[in-house]
């Protein structure tokens, strides 16, 4: 599908921003004093950074928060009674400067969370979220972003994916109806696209994902699990920062009669996430835990939910503790 | 209105036995008469039950479909939420969600002898679909249960075990661990697996319903091999833990299957396609 594409100077970008954040809870990356990155609601515009590489943290938060109430009670010895959070009083979102890979994210998240019964919890944030992606123009080299289908200008996920011309304004690129009605409604903000090129961070394609789903058919039983995991503190760090694990627990906590149940993020590199009461365990040591982060990403999510777990951000290379680089390892998976 | 696929019903307990000094039956109604009305599960299914303020906890639904109005589950006091249940009275409340998973091919079963297996607390999981099928009793040829526990104290639905072995339709043998009797007990004393070589039904046109502890399975799939079993006649019934019982929250899975969408019911057929995971 032919989609419009228009220029937007700096100056009128931030009139842009000034503007949804009007309206809008607007969800924009800026950098912290230790130099991270992070996404914060409603920064000024001035903090906004239009230069970084990775945020520390995905914005799967959105949509899928870290601790999110399910419902509350009250609850006396016979007399329990449940009220439902309110979902429709969700505020409208804009997501502002997030990344290809990231914005990619959010259809894994939605073949998960709505592959069989629909997750409201997460369908009706979904909903409320507009997403201004930002192309990469710069790229280090834990991205593999292009080794997992997706590309540093890719569109998929955004509603509007900027690009950064070599002159320091923008391409807008308008991909979805939420996009063009931004379009619509500011349209003095927008001028005609002209030769100028966009910079685009090049990312090399370190494995092919197709190769990697085939050979993990046969893997379950390969030393490589083991070889490849001895190092690994079951932190569930990786797990943490990536915008597609999506693994929660449920939980109760009460205060007097009053409680709520809630979710919150798990991981499958903890020891406890399979524990049985009984106290077998079906993935007792690390190695057999690892095996089901990559599994589950490369084979049983493109068997059962269509779609790769991965979109190659590089994040859980760059926060382990102990240097287990994903992308390597699956280069070296492509090839047992 | 928004469709909340957390929410539990709010179930009153009914009635509670205490099958053995830590494992209770609880019978559930609905508080709602309009869910009671809507709800409707089949043998082999299961449900997350939860006390609030201390979580949920996953069993299979104990009693069969056939018994309307109702639901029983049968838990062991072992963790957190188990014994908070355990702790509940009559009247109190309790959440359940569910039913999820798939469930025993009883249709597919018609015409033939049934042989159902279970050791310990893991008659509970199978006290559905044993129910269901002899309260279809004319659609099945030939129904035994061999029961197994480790003592005499540890058997649970004494008061049914009563009933089946007084059923002339019924063949009933029960058995405890040696060294697990008591001086009247008149039952068989051997594991599982060897009083199943002593009893030594026909495979002949019979489908085995088998579920227990990880070792009374291992020792007993041979032997139902020597019987003449075909791995696809063969049924059973896996449990992982779970938190939300259709396939997101992502622990139960074996492989790429999902023991709370796919299963929890698989046959011995599937299982061997499954890597070593439950």
């Amino acid at each position: 599908m032919e989609t419009t594409r228009k220029l937007i100077r700096k100056h009128s970008l931030e009139l842009l921003y000034k503007k949804l954040s009007a309206s809008n809870k607007v969800y924009a990356p800026v950098t912290a004093t230790d130099k991270q990155v992070e996404y914060k609601y409603n920064p000024p515009f001035s903090d906004v950074t239009f230069d970084h590489i990775r945020s520390t943290l995905s914005v799967k938060n959105l949509v899928f928060p870290k601790v999110e109430n399910l419902f509350i009670f009250s609850n006396s010895k016979t007399e329990s009674s449940i009220t439902d959070v309110n979902l429709n009083l969700l505020p409208n979102v804009v997501l502002w400067g997030s990344h290809p890979c990231d914005n990619a994210a959010f259809d894994i998240l939605r073949s998960i969370f709505c592959w069989d019964i629909n997750d409201e919890f997460f369908s009706k944030r979904l909903e409320k979220v507009t997403v201004i992606g930002l192309a990469c123009h710069t790229s280090d080299d834990y991205c593999f972003c292009t080794s997992t289908g997706n590309a540093p200008n890719s569109v998929k996920g955004s509603d509007i994916l900027l690009s950064k011309l070599s002159g320091g304004d923008y391409i807008a690129e308008f991909i979805t109806a939420k996009g063009s009605s931004i379009l619509a409604s500011s349209p003095e903000l927008f001028e005609n696209e002209t030769e100028e090129k966009a910079v685009i961070a090049v990312v090399n394609t370190k494995f092919s994902h197709e190769q990697v789903t085939e050979k993990l058919q046969t893997a379950f039983e390969h030393p490589f699990w083991v070889e490849n995991s001895l190092r690994c503190i079951g932190c569930g760090a990786c797990t943490y920062v990536c915008p597609t694990c999506a693994c929660f627990d449920i939980q109760d906590e009460t205060k007097g009669k009053e409680g709520r149940r809630y979710r919150s993020w798990d991981s499958c590199g903890f020891g406890l996430f399979t524990l049985h009461t009984s106290g077998h365990n079906p993935r007792h040591v690390q190695s057999q835990r690892w095996r089901q982060r990559i599994m589950h990403k490369f084979s049983y999510m493109p068997d059962r939910n269509e779609s790769l777990g991965c979109v190659g951000c590089g994040r859980c290379s760059s926060a382990c503790p102990v240097d287990m680089n994903i992308s390597e390892q699956l280069e070296a998976l492509q090839n047992i | 209105m928004s469709e909340n696929i957390y929410k539990p019903y709010l179930m009153e307990i009914d009635n509670i036995i205490e099958e053995t000094p830590d494992v209770r039956t609880f019978r559930l109604k609905f508080k709602n008469l309009e869910e009671a009305e809507n709800f409707s599960f089949k043998a082999g299914q299961f449900g997350e039950y939860s006390v609030f303020g201390e979580g949920e906890s996953t069993f299979c639904v104990a009693s069969s479909p056939t018994r309307k109005g109702y639901i029983e589950c049968t838990f062991r006091k072992a963790g957190r939420v188990t014994n908070a249940l355990a702790n509940l009275e009559i009247g109190d409340t309790v959440g359940f969600r569910g039913p999820y998973g798939n469930t025993f091919p009883i249709e597919e079963w018609e015409g033939k002898n049934l042989l159902y297996i279970a050791g310990g607390i893991a008659l509970p999981p199978m006290r559905c679909v044993i129910w269901n099928t002899i309260d279809l009793r004319e659609k099945y040829k030939d129904i035994t249960i061999l029961y197994g526990a480790r003592t005499v104290n540890d058997l649970v639905y004494k008061h049914e075990l009563d009933e089946w072995k007084n059923r002339p339709d019924i063949k009933l043998i029960t058995t405890v661990d040696p060294g697990g009797q008591t001086p009247d007990w008149k039952g068989e004393i051997g594991f599982v697996p060897t009083v199943l070589e002593k009893v030594s039904p026909s495979s002949d046109n019979t489908i085995a319903i088998l579920c227990g502890p990880p070792v009374m399975i291992k020792f007993t799939m041979p032997v139902l091999k020597k019987l003449g079993f075909q791995d696809k006649d063969i049924f059973t019934t896996l449990e992982n833990r779970m938190k939300c019982g259709f396939g997101k929250c992502g622990r139960c899975n074996v492989g790429k299957v999902f023991v709370c969408k796919d299963g929890p019911v698989f046959s011995y057929e599937q299982i061997l396609e499954l890597p070593e995971e439950y």
